[in-house]
């Protein structure tokens, strides 16, 4: 995007202390619990100089967030901050309200995770602007406004003046974030800390906010910290990256240099679980195992060295401490932190070499209690061999146009019936036998709806569901019954998926004495699938709230397996879980998927992941499927807009190739599916339909809605003038 | 808004009316009138039973009862609570229910309102404090006060502070707390002046009675509701803007954690008007609550009913009230 | 998927490090109840109201009844230690039977009323749509009736000798509804819940679902709701009591003997304290232990969310 000035800037790298605008020095973060201090943040020290943009990466609970917000001195009153941090060569840590009033909004801002409970409900938009600016500026309200309205405008809101005087529940995600940008950007701060700023958004709606976050550095010229798990979005936008882990920064410098050449295990076997658009798809995921350490049982020495692969006596013993590291990764005992010097906390970075993260993490596929690779399954070469060819032609289950419209009932006693939502609005589809087939899109496309009409979990408007020639839409759910033990289920969220008060052999039990079966052997039973999805079979006995989120997953998956069914709905199976936690759940299922011989229907709105493991690809926009094709010609040769636009809007975790890759960006945000657009559903938003067609040719997209018309060999799109355009 | 407020007040017409059904099947059904007269030594003459029987319209039919009662039409014209009539009493024949309501209202009235302001002020002085001082001493005894006096019987309270009113005018030596009555007799004929001192007297220890138990519940609704904004996003926002503390709390935090309690008050309506009737027994004002004790005393059927539905309709009246202030107080409710 | 509040990560963090030790829920509950002084302390002192109650009766000599051997209007001494009634009761021997009756009438009234307010809640949760909104309506009628009032007016008309189990039942019949509205939210949300959904698509019919998911899982604010209902019913009837529509003469409440004693609170304090100071206790000790219950089975806790 637009870092490319910002970073060549950063190649001198001579360290000059009037530019440093943010200097963190030795600050560490302790909350006071019922279990004892508990340490989030420890020893963290960076330097963020004028204009710069710094990410921090890491995952759930690695203390990223912490940083940033006992920076900002928001912490809760049971945190105890220690060290410091120089704004401007002002401390800042320590200070008391009324000072360090004067700083936030005017030298620091922040911008936060969850754009729809970061405004305040009561208010309007414009209010909340201008109040920023007032807070810091000794203006006149009706100048406040003003500047409000000039900021909108900045941040690229549509029709400012209007949206001016809007609540915010009245805006869109997308959009509330960038009015959360444009209070950041109210007093032109020198610093702005973005936490996660794109996590809870669209990837289309991603690109514009990551697009505002831009135009504001742009504007005001303030240097970024911008924390987030998400290393594609770190690759493209940021100048130096520090990776955190337990509490540490555990490895820092110039992006390049990080994800090129990783000085830390932890940094390389991040970038080795990433599934990724532009590897090589047949590539196994090589997963981290175990899972991050708890803040009351750290370990003794290096937090990472339980998951280490190369760990040895000294990094059980003692903690390495960040330093600098030359060319050939051998340690530099220089502490100083150089911009533009890489350093790592590992003792053995020299080590490293060159290895891949293959190399590192799986050399012989180890197998450990918690492990993330499932043994028994037909050894180390299994998720090697291409899928598609083992795929059978013999379609298992059809869905022929399907439609579900969602009532919209008034809220009084008779509860009448005021309008539609038409979640799925006339889909086909075919899941052939032992094959993988996603279904993409964004939030509120109707995917996941679809995914319960198959199971006959609601009711579909109309059209028709056959499971290998009977007809499950026909069927009383007396009938339905039977034909569940085929047809399984596993959950996004593996902490609502559980039922917290049963065991997990309960759990995973549970459909087998629905179906009255295996009452002796039930015990065993599941026992062998706990062991068959990678975990300790002693472990039946546990309740759920014991496991970590991967591990919990895997017992979704268990659970779903124990009546050994041949279909599995999974609905969005690890966007809920950590990179590296999630790439072992992915090969985990590429594994169950070889030895059981199971069709999989893989909802979800991740393309690295869908890239990843399926064979063929349906892409949904507003209940309607607008591209459909095996995975190689949907990624490799995209022909709906929509496609193109979802495809470029995924950030790589390549630093080089994502500063310089083509984009198409689409505007706007999804309409309601209460009020679709007539014709086309994406014209409203479609990039071709604004920039390239004629008025005569529009009138087509208004008026004539596309069918999915087939391009060849099964790919089919659904565009009156769709055309071919490679991205990868 | 208009549409919300229109609403909001047909959808209370069915609960008005469902109360109404609830009240006259249950005292019908729970009380004989006549149960007085029935047991009287010597046994009155069956005649004059015969008479109060056709007079209180004990000879119709339940339902028959119900339809005079609301409409009044095929009644003696002393009946139809559309028409603003209450229905014969079994107190006398000329005790005229509404004249009497409309006579002691008044005395209740003041009463009420005043707990209500007190209660609802302390409430969320407290609530506000206790939260911002959460975990710290003053937070423990706020808390633990809130504890006792929900613990704590309304009238054994009222019992209490009587005492204490009776003793604190014997250390003085004054007459300052009035201990027995309303004050409404003694008001007459005194300046404005005179008139507030003897409210003052009259009413301060039965406001702090019954502001009690409102007080408590209140307070700890307001703490929570308050802690919950404390530690939301968009506090955190606005001071992250560079606000200080005081702005955070007064305009941010404190503007949308009142929202919720307009309803937990209008809930409490129910509550105070329990309040009331030991209250006024306690202190022996010639309240509602005495005219609601005297009618049970009584037997008195319609008595009851109206006085019910009264309080119904003020419950009912209060959480309307209610729900069109959070439409104005919160804009996602205004534009649903 | 990451988080951004700093004490949310501290709290999964911490209980995910749990590790090793196996527990099981109803262990985790007790100890965090344990863990709550407040609450431990209200359980022993309630044990021993309770016996005082229940089992003082056959120890004391004095019953609650008027004897002609008790010297009327007398102050706290060694044969008496609370002192006696005008008409000649011994005080301490009515207390245990007031509390008795008290605490007779809110036990009752709290089952009574969680069974059908659950039912109730229950059935409208779990079916939604207009037979919740129906049922709900009626809940709001019962929400709106002040409670002591309606409860007096109907045991005062019911003439000849109220008995505690028609207390009990009268008050009952209408303080339900707190607890159908509970249990309604309850059920409704677990209702979408996805491990609810997991069951259905492995085939669970409506019954399973209930007895195996949704009772246990309600079950918590369930028997929180109860507890507190408890010191409702205590408060009610103690009303009742006062206004003289409660339990009648010969048989004694805690709540009439604080009305007998209204006037005499300053000449004969023996007579208006004890039983006051009582109630509150009781009341207090229930409202603590809720409290305790609530910490010890709050679902956000033990469901532990991201």
């Amino acid at each position: 995007m637009t870092a490319t000035d910002a970073t060549n800037r950063e190649r001198e790298g001579t360290v000059d202390r009037d530019d440093v605008v943010l200097e963190v020095d030795d600050l560490s973060v302790t909350f006071e619990s019922d279990d004892g201090p508990l340490r989030a943040v420890r020893e963290v020290s960076y330097v963020l100089r004028a204009g710069e943009a710094l990410g921090i990466v890491g995952e759930s609970g690695s203390g990223k967030s912490v940083t940033s917000m006992a920076i900002m001195g928001l912490l809760p009153r049971n945190a105890r901050v220690s060290g410091s941090a120089r704004l401007l060569g002002q401390q800042i840590v320590g200070l008391t309200d009324a000072q360090i009033s004067k700083v936030r909004g005017e030298k620091i801002a922040m911008i936060f995770q969850d754009p729809l409970t970061s405004l305040n409900p009561v208010y309007t938009v414009g209010y909340q602007i201008a109040e920023a600016v007032l807070a810091h500026r000794n203006v006149s309200k009706a100048k406040a406004m003003e500047r409000a309205l000039a900021l909108l405008e900045l941040v690229g809101i549509p029709h400012p003046e209007q949206r001016l005087r809007q609540y915010p529940h009245e805006l869109s995600g997308g959009m509330r974030q960038r009015v959360v940008i444009a209070i950041a950007m109210a007093n032109e701060p020198d610093v702005i800390i973005a936490d996660e700023p794109t996590t809870a958004l669209d990837v289309t709606v991603q690109a514009q906010v990551l697009e505002a976050l831009n135009a504001a550095r742009r504007e005001t010229g303030a240097a970024l910290v911008l924390i987030t798990h998400d290393l594609g979005v770190v690759a493209g936008n940021v100048d130096r990256v520090a990776v955190m882990y337990g509490g540490r920064i555990v490895e820092s410098g110039p992006v390049e240099e990080v994800f090129y050449r990783p000085r830390m295990p932890y940094a390389l076997g991040l970038l080795g679980s990433l599934p990724r658009l532009d590897a090589d798809r047949s590539e196994r995921l090589t997963p981290i195992t175990g899972t991050p350490p708890s803040l009351n049982a750290m370990p003794a020495g290096c937090s990472f060295a339980p998951r280490c692969p190369m760990a040895r006596q000294l990094c059980h013993e003692e903690e390495p401490l960040l330093l600098g590291v030359d060319e050939h990764g051998e340690r530099v005992s220089t502490a100083v932190a150089h911009p533009a010097t890489h350093s790592a906390a590992c003792h053995f970075s020299a080590d490293l070499g060159e290895s891949s993260p293959a190399d590192l993490f799986s050399p012989g596929e180890e197998v450990s209690g918690e492990s993330d690779t499932v043994e028994s399954v037909g050894g180390g070469g299994a998720g090697e061999e291409a899928a598609p060819d083992l795929a059978g032609d013999e379609p298992i289950l059809t869905v022929t146009d399907l439609v579900k419209n969602f009532p919209i009932r008034s809220k009084g006693l008779l509860r009448r019936k005021i309008g539609e939502v038409q979640a799925v609005s006339g889909i086909s589809l075919e899941l052939r036998e032992r094959e993988t087939l996603a279904l993409v899109g964004e939030s509120g496309c109707g995917k996941s709806t679809t995914a319960r009409l198959l199971l006959q979990l609601i009711q579909r408007t109309s059209g028709e569901v056959h499971y290998q020639g009977q007809p499950l839409h026909a069927l009383t759910p007396r009938q339905m019954r039977p034909l569940r033990r085929d047809l399984q289920l596993v959950f996004q969220d593996p902490f609502a998926s559980l039922d917290p008060r049963m065991t997990v052999a309960d759990i995973i039990a549970e459909p087998l004495r629905i179906h009255r079966e295996g009452n002796g052997s039930a015990r065993r039973r599941v026992g062998e699938l706990l062991e068959l999805v990678g975990l300790d079979p002693e472990h039946g006995s546990r309740y759920p709230h014991e496991f970590s989120g991967g591990q919990r997953q895997r017992i979704g998956v268990a659970r779903a397996l124990s009546l050994n069914p041949r279909v599995l709905v999974l609905d969005e199976p690890v966007s809920a879980l950590d990179v590296s936690i999630q790439a072992g759940v992915i090969n985990l299922l590429e594994d169950l998927q070889e030895e059981l011989g199971l069709s999989y229907l893989f909802v979800s709105h991740d393309l690295s992941v869908v890239r990843h493991i399926a064979d063929r690809v349906a892409v949904m926009y507003l209940g309607r499927i607008v591209e459909t094709g095996t995975t190689d010609q949907l990624f490799g040769a995209p022909a709906h807009p929509y496609t193109q636009a979802l495809i470029s809007a995924i950030p790589l975790p390549d630093p080089v190739k994502e500063r310089t890759r083509e984009r198409i960006i689409v505007t706007g945000d999804v309409p309601s599916p209460a009020d679709p657009p007539s014709g086309c559903r994406f014209r409203t938003r479609c990039p071709k339909f604004a920039n390239e067609l004629s008025d005569e040719e529009r009138i087509r997209c208004v008026e004539e809605p596309p069918e999915l018309e087939e391009r060849g060999s099964g790919h089919r799109d659904a565009c009156h003038y769709s055309e071919v355009v490679e991205l990868i | 808004m208009l549409v919300y407020t229109v609403r909001r007040v047909l959808g209370a017409i069915p609960v008005l009316l469902l109360a109404s059904v609830l009240t006259f099947v249950l005292i019908d059904l729970s009380g004989d009138p006549l149960a007085d007269l029935r047991v009287m030594q010597p046994p009155p003459d069956p005649e004059v039973i015969q008479l109060q029987s056709e007079r209180l319209y004990l000879d119709r039919s339940m339902p028959e009862r119900y339809w005079l009662w609301m409409t009044g039409v095929g009644g003696n014209g002393d009946i139809g609570l559309l028409q603003g009539k209450f229905g014969p009493s079994t107190q006398s024949a000329t005790y005229d229910i509404g004249a009497n309501i409309a006579e002691r209202l008044g005395v209740t009235l003041r009463l009420v309102g005043a707990a209500m302001v007190f209660a609802l002020g302390l409430a969320i002085l407290t609530g506000v404090v206790s939260a911002m001082r959460q975990y710290s001493k003053l937070d423990y005894t706020l808390t633990f006060v809130g504890f006792l006096a929900l613990a704590m019987p309304t009238f054994w309270f009222a019992g209490i502070v009587q005492q204490a009113g009776v003793s604190f005018n014997e250390l003085v030596g004054t007459q300052f707390f009035a201990t027995v009555g309303d004050g409404t007799y003694q008001a007459q004929g005194l300046s404005p002046w005179g008139r507030f001192t003897n409210a003052l007297a009259y009413m301060t220890l039965p406001t702090i009675v019954l502001m009690l138990t409102s007080f408590a519940s209140w307070s700890r609704y307001q703490r929570t509701s308050m802690l919950e904004v404390l530690n939301s996003d968009y506090v955190r926002l606005a001071r992250a803007k560079g606000l200080p503390n005081r702005v955070v709390v007064r305009r941010h935090a404190l503007r949308t954690a009142l929202i919720p309690l307009t309803t937990v008050v209008a809930v409490g309506m129910a509550a105070i008007i329990d309040g009331t009737v030991l209250t006024e027994r306690v202190f022996q004002w010639r309240g509602l609550g005495e005219f609601f004790i005297q009618a049970v005393t009584a037997n008195d059927s319609f008595a009851l009913m109206a006085w019910l539905m009264l309080s119904g309709t003020t419950v009912i009246l209060a959480n309307l009230i209610a729900d069109l202030l959070y439409g104005v107080l919160d804009p996602r409710i205004r534009y649903e | 998927m990451s988080e951004n509040r700093a004490p949310d990560t501290v709290r999964k963090t911490a209980a995910d490090g749990v590790g090793g030790v196996e527990r099981t829920q109803l262990q985790m509950i007790t100890r965090r109840f344990l863990r709550h002084r407040p609450a431990m302390i209200s359980l022993a002192l309630l044990i021993v109201i309770v016996l005082f109650a229940f089992v003082g009766p056959y120890l004391w000599t004095w019953d609650h009844l008027v004897h002609r051997e008790v010297p009327p209007s007398v102050p706290p001494n060694a044969d008496h230690p609370l002192g006696t009634t005008t008409a000649g009761n011994d005080v301490l021997g009515q207390l245990m039977r007031g509390a008795q009756q008290t605490l007779k009438v809110a036990f009752t009234v709290s089952v009574l009323g969680t069974v059908v307010g659950s039912l109730w809640g229950a059935t409208a949760g779990y079916y939604g749509g207009r037979v919740d909104s129906l049922m709900m309506r009626v809940v709001d009628v019962f929400m709106i009736v002040p409670l002591l009032v309606m409860v007096a007016a109907i045991a005062g008309s019911v003439r000849g000798g109220t008995t505690w189990w028609a207390v009990a039942l009268i008050i009952a019949a209408f303080s339900w509804a707190q607890i159908a509205r509970v249990v309604r939210g309850v059920v409704l949300s677990l209702r979408e819940q996805e491990f609810v959904e997991a069951a259905r698509a492995a085939g669970a019919s409506p019954g399973w679902i209930i007895v195996r998911h949704l009772l246990p899982n309600a079950a918590g604010p369930i028997i929180v709701a109860a507890t507190l209902l408890v010191a409702v019913a205590i408060l009610l009837e103690a009303g009742m009591s006062f206004l003289s529509f409660g339990i009648q003469l010969p048989d004694i409440s805690l709540g009439q003997m604080i009305g007998d004693a209204r006037t005499a609170a300053s000449t004969r304090p023996w007579l208006f304290y004890p039983p006051g100071v009582l109630l509150v206790i009781i009341c207090l000790t229930i409202n603590f232990i809720g409290d305790g219950l609530r910490d010890a089975l709050d679902p956000r806790q033990t469901m532990e969310r991201r």
